[in-house]
């Protein structure tokens, strides 16, 4: 098995403006989820400052995607408070609609809109959530596309366009929301070596100019690069959280180390 | 690969090879027929006992359509044509005998709509395709002509029932009411109760003022054009005009029954399937009998609702049905990810159905869709049942006629053909827009 915890870039992470500041972006206090009878999330308690790099590791089936789909009400808690910006999420759908308007995420398959060419893709959430004018958000989503560095493919169709192309015109959708946080849920996980790097390079960029992220995935280098957090997740329960150093050199928990044993391949 | 050597594991290709023409057998006309007629001892086999049996078909069929009858004015008339072109075969004078559809396709086409009046149903129908072309052809043809078809609506029935010019005004200044409605108010008392004020000021606009307001105008400015009662409507006129507005009315009805299908509200969900089920689980011509005979009798007595109309709401609710089991199919069809993706950026649940859902759900379901046009469009020959003079009602008035009693196949012949044009029609368009709407690039 490769090292994943190899570092994901050779040049120097630029630090000037990823601070983190006293401000509280999430709140998650007693959280609780049930599939059924199924109990999936349990007692989750986190708080994500403003600024903070979060990825979220763990085995299959340990709720880490639950948790952050729970962040934007992809999926309802059944207990506990959820505070997103100030906001906490109730069943008033004008709430969750402000959160989902104010929170992006970007998911392991893309969902991109076929029917739609990759600008359209990006214009239509502003256009019609924000009631931004079209040539107002036709100039966001050129800027965003370039700073993902595809303006060129933006007259296609997300079918024509590889997975990892596909990924940054996700993170570029998401971003003409002009979001205050990210979510990201394996992003990386559907896709080849080689187009891994370059959507990790689009999210380092990202982590550059100071966004709040929460980041599930398996990229132990981009944790250790990049996260000031890392947290670790088993049976539905927060394991162990730590600075990525600490976490990676000096892991706590039996369950920790033995993940961490496989996953890095030692 | 004359350069890699057998006895050496290693090997640099040294010149890279030029691109070559494929082998003359497998391109061309020669190429195609090897591959798609003459592939193994089976498929020839079949090959050529298809076109045998194609030859001979033609070879019957030919000389029946090429018969000298076109003048004949009674079906012994043609028999003696028939004789004098000396096509006596050993069971008699074999031969179509068309003079039957020379004398009566008029009638086949309008029924016994007034002869100076043809012209508005021909007007009608011709302006149906302008009103069509910006919906069916929106890339090629101006947004501004979508106008137009608002307007459509409201001329059809016009046109082909003739009266004032103000019931369809009138009409029209309900669906105003509507919107009008719906786009001031919804500032002052939200959207939900906005909806429900407007649509029950249409409800009363139509039900009780409309009438007197429409009245009172004609009687001021009487612009009218001579009014046809529906019993008078016929032949392909008949069936054109209950299926183009039972195939408009099906689809809207459909994908609100699809949507309220999936809804998670228990009293929407149970109401779209206890109708969904019941309307599939009737036959269509039972239906149409309640709309002919039964609902007179549930209805207060002097009322007069005309029978086209009640045949028309009959054919749309069953077509209904159908139509939202087609696009229910192509909702479950989209995977569970394009909703989220919706949903994570912040679009409402009628945002995200009208702008992710929709189009990508219909555009799975076309071919169940028109499916169930045609079908829809076959079934309006059923209105003979219930003594409504469609084609296939006709051919029983023509046969009732001295002169062609027992003429058949060429009445058939002719009402198959008609039918054939648009079902055809509407099937390759099905295929042009499948095409148009393909931006996944499997």
């Amino acid at each position: 098995m490769t090292d994943t915890s190899a570092a994901v870039t050779d040049r120097e992470i630029d630090r000037s403006q990823m601070k983190v500041s006293d401000e509280v972006a999430i709140e998650i206090v007693n959280m609780n989820k049930w599939y059924g009878t199924f109990h999936v999330l349990r007692d989750i308690n986190l708080t994500v400052n403003r600024g903070e790099r979060i990825v979220i590791a763990g085995p299959s089936g340990s709720g880490k995607s639950t948790m952050i789909r729970c962040i934007n009400r992809l999926e309802e808690h059944q207990q506990g408070k959820i505070v997103v910006d100030g906001t906490e999420l109730t069943s008033d759908l004008k709430n969750i609609d402000k959160i989902r308007s104010e929170v992006g995420m970007c998911f392991q398959h893309f969902n991109l809109f076929p029917h739609l060419t990759i600008l359209e893709n990006c214009t239509l959430a502003p256009i019609w959530v924000r009631k931004v004018p079209k040539k107002e958000a036709e100039a966001t989503a050129m800027h965003f596309l370039e700073k993902v560095k595809i303006p060129d493919q933006a007259l296609k169709y997300p079918g024509q366009l590889s997975g990892g192309q596909q990924q940054r015109v996700a993170i570029a959708r998401s971003l003409c929301m002009k979001p205050r946080i990210m979510l990201f849920d394996e992003p990386t996980s559907a896709l080849d070596p080689e187009m891994i790097k370059e959507v990790l390079d689009t999210m380092i960029e990202l982590a550059e100019e100071g966004m709040t992220m929460l980041c599930v995935t398996h990229e132990m280098g981009f944790a250790r690069q990049v996260a000031n957090r890392v947290i670790f997740m088993d049976q539905g329960q927060i394991v162990e959280q730590n600075e990525p150093e600490e976490f990676f050199n000096n892991p706590k928990s039996e369950r920790t180390k033995l993940f961490l044993s496989q996953i890095l391949g030692h | 690969m004359s350069d890699t050597h057998a006895e050496t594991v290693a090997f640099v290709r040294d010149t890279m090879l030029p691109q070559q023409e494929p082998p003359a057998s497998t391109v061309g006309f020669l190429g195609w027929s090897k591959t798609n007629l003459f592939t193994g001892p089976f498929n020839t086999i079949v090959t050529v006992l298809c076109s045998v049996f194609i030859v001979w078909l033609l070879w019957m069929l030919i000389p029946w359509l090429l018969s000298p009858t076109w003048n004949a004015t009674s079906l012994g008339e043609c028999r003696e044509f028939l004789v004098a072109a000396g096509r006596v075969g050993e069971h008699g004078a074999s031969g179509a005998c068309w003079g039957v559809i020379r004398e009566r396709w008029i009638q086949l086409l309008f029924g016994f709509y007034p002869a100076d009046l043809y012209w508005r149903p021909i007007l009608a129908f011709v302006l149906l395709f302008v009103a069509l072309a910006p919906v069916l052809f929106s890339d090629k043809v101006p947004g501004r002509l979508l106008m137009f078809t608002m307007i459509y609506p409201f001329l059809f029935p016009w046109l082909l029932w003739g009266g004032t010019i103000w019931s369809p005004i009138c009409a029209a200044l309900g669906f105003v009411i509507l919107f009008a409605g719906v786009k001031y108010l919804s500032g002052v008392i939200g959207q939900l109760a906005s909806i429900i004020v407007s649509v029950l000021a249409a409800a009363a606009w139509w039900l009780f003022v409309s009438g007197a307001v429409q009245d009172a105008l004609a009687s001021i400015l009487p612009l009218a054009i001579q009014s046809v009662p529906s019993r008078d409507f016929g032949g392909m006129m008949l069936s054109i005009t209950i299926g183009v507005v039972a195939i408009a009315c099906s689809l809207p009805l459909g994908i609100v029954l699809a949507l309220g299908r999936r809804s998670d509200l228990l009293i929407v969900k149970s109401l779209c399937v206890g109708f969904i089920e019941f309307i599939r689980g009737v036959p269509l011509i039972t239906l149409l009998f309640v709309a002919s005979t039964l609902l007179n009798i549930f209805m207060p007595p002097g009322t007069s609702f005309d029978i086209i109309l009640r045949v028309i709401i009959m054919a749309t609710l069953f077509a209904s049905a159908y139509m939202a089991e087609v696009i229910r199919g192509g909702l479950a069809a989209l995977p569970k990810g394009q909703y989220e993706g919706a949903d994570s950026l912040g679009l409402d649940y009628w945002q995200s159905q009208r702008l992710i859902i929709m189009p990508q759900a219909l555009k799975i379901s076309i071919p169940g869709i028109v499916s169930t046009f045609i079908g829809l469009f076959k079934d309006t020959t059923l209105v003979s049942v219930i003594g409504l003079l469609d084609p296939l009602g006709l051919t029983n008035s023509i046969r009732a006629d001295q002169a062609w009693n027992g003429i058949v196949w060429e009445l058939y012949g002719f009402i198959a053909v008609l039918f054939f044009i648009f079902c055809f029609g509407m099937s390759r368009y099905s295929m042009y827009l499948e095409n148009r709407l393909k931006t996944d690039h499997r």
